[in-house]
């Protein structure tokens, strides 16, 4: 698990400040996604000026990590594999103190429901590039690229709809369940899918990274994307 | 091992014994059948080879909560373990829960578990009008009922690593179990409390790092930290971490008085 995530944040960092090669038409990398800043190879929205010099990248990607960080299935693998605080369950912890979530930095995990707030907006955000990815110039088609990044669409959400913080704002934190039929329901689905949280947050947290790796491998002419287009 | 006419296996038992002072694994070699569990072994290390070893036990049936024991270094009730578990040739250990005193082998003193239940503030229903009765709905309860289903076997509070590495954190924390009781009240669809304060204040929920291993070993399958620690810290962060609420709260110039009722 340790390894994993080690070796994603290696290759998201090294992703993040390329700052070329995340777009192939009509796929945006994910991690590239909303290119808001002026100096996008394929702009989203406009929404910050030609100061902005650095990766577009940093501008988004703080939302997913900070979102990942405080996530309450990711808390968890990063206390058992780095904070060693337990190294497995009935192993000692690795320091004599403990003070858990109660005090700072950690006591601010306590501001993922903002996070979750933000990750929604982007899923949507995702899941437009997801359709764009149909639309080649004007054209309905389907490319691997297509499939790829509707994946990804459907994993980013199965994830983020999932979250405790989701499941607690839509129905959890209510008494009477029973009074509010529809948000009932929300919780329901909101509690299957976190039966799952961590399967989906690792298979979205691959996929993410996969599907910005195959726009990089499209964009720099190594791989040629096998599309069928409609004309 | 096992003897090809009988059926009957021998395994290595090592047992602690020794009492609040001093202990020691002490080294038996029993005889044991297909489908027999922990506990018959140690029964039969009692009735054959050391009938001063101490083990508490009562239903056998994994209801009663009584024989937990750590098992080759995992919390688990004797009574619920199968010997065909450990297919293997080198000695099963067999150690009391180590997060609570020793009181003689395997037998130790949980009333930490009782000295803190007391902190939970019960159920304070709503008030009925004169002949009515409460209605419940399936939709309010079934959340509910996931947690009637412990056992108190405390084999959560054993595992819990604030409770088992850090002694100086009982008096801050009570543990898994007593917030799985919290959370049962909390979402009890006719009590009228709020517990928030207390859970952040009294009962300590934020030592919890949600690592789950208290999930992990609850025989009674009780999706301790997803269904009642995590939602219990949401509960918390509404009432004091989230400042879009609070403000809210000011603005309505009271107290955030808690979920919708
Ligand atoms: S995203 Fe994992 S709990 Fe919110
Ligand atoms: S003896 Fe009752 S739970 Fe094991």
């Amino acid at each position: 698990m340790a390894m994993g995530l080690f070796a994603f944040i290696l290759y998201a960092t090294w992703a993040t400040f390329q700052n070329s090669h995340y777009y192939a038409a009509p796929y945006l990398s994910p991690f590239y996604s909303p290119c808001v800043s002026a100096n996008c190879t394929y702009q989203t929205a406009p929404l910050v000026g030609s100061w902005w010099k650095v990766s577009p990248a940093l501008a988004v990607v703080w939302i997913p990590l900070g979102f990942r960080t405080s996530c309450y299935y990711f808390r968890r693998v990063y206390y058992r594999s780095f904070w060693l605080s337990p190294p497995a369950c009935a192993v000692a912890d690795a320091r004599p103190r403990y003070s858990g979530e109660s005090r700072l930095p950690l006591i601010l995990n306590n501001v993922h429901r903002y996070f979750f707030y933000l990750a929604f907006a982007l899923a949507i955000v995702d899941s437009w590039d997801a359709v764009a990815a149909f639309d080649f110039s004007g054209h309905f088609g389907i490319g691997l690229g297509s499939l790829i990044m509707l994946t990804d669409a459907v994993l980013l959400w199965s994830y983020t709809l999932g979250c405790h913080s989701c499941r607690h704002l839509v129905g959890g934190r209510l008494k009477l369940l029973s009074a509010h039929r529809i948000r009932y329901r929300l919780w329901k689905g909101s509690s299957v899918l976190n039966r799952h949280h961590g399967l989906f947050g690792w298979t979205s947290l691959g996929w993410v990274g996969f599907t910005d790796l195959y726009v990089r491998l499209v964009s720099t002419g190594v791989i040629t994307d096998p599309r069928w287009v409609l004309h | 091992m096992r003897s090809a006419d009988t059926g009957t296996q021998t395994v290595r038992l090592r047992i602690w014994r020794g009492d609040s002072q001093a202990g020691r694994f002490v080294e038996y070699s029993v005889p044991f059948n297909d489908g027999e569990v922990v506990l018959d072994v140690v029964h039969r290390v009692q009735a054959t080879l050391a009938p001063d070893l101490a083990v508490r036990w009562n239903c056998k049936a994994g209801k009663c909560g009584s024989c937990s024991a750590e098992i080759d270094g995992r919390p688990r009730l004797m009574c619920m373990t199968r010997m065909s578990l450990f297919d293997r040739d080198s000695p099963l250990t067999i150690a009391p829960l180590k997060t609570f005193p020793a009181e003689r082998d395997l037998v130790t003193d949980v009333g930490f578990n009782y000295a803190v239940a007391g902190r939970v503030p019960p159920l304070a229903p709503r008030q009925t009008e004169p002949g009515e009765h409460h209605r419940i709905w399936d939709a309010d309860i079934e959340r509910v009922q996931e947690f009637h289903r412990c056992i108190e076997c405390f084999l959560c509070q054993d595992v819990c690593h604030v409770l088992r590495d850090h002694e100086s954190n009982k008096n801050k924390f009570v543990g898994p179990r007593h917030l799985v009781r919290l959370a049962e009240l909390e979402m009890h669809p006719i009590d009228t409390a709020d517990r928030r304060a207390t859970a952040r204040h009294d009962l300590g929920i934020s030592y919890c790092n949600i690592t789950r291993c208290c999930t992990e070993v609850c025989p009674a399958g009780i999706a301790i930290t997803d269904n009642a620690i995590i939602p219990m810290k949401e509960r918390v962060a509404d009432r004091f971490f989230d400042p879009l609420r609070l403000l809210a709260a000011k603005l309505r110039s009271r107290p955030d008085s808690g979920p919708a009722k």
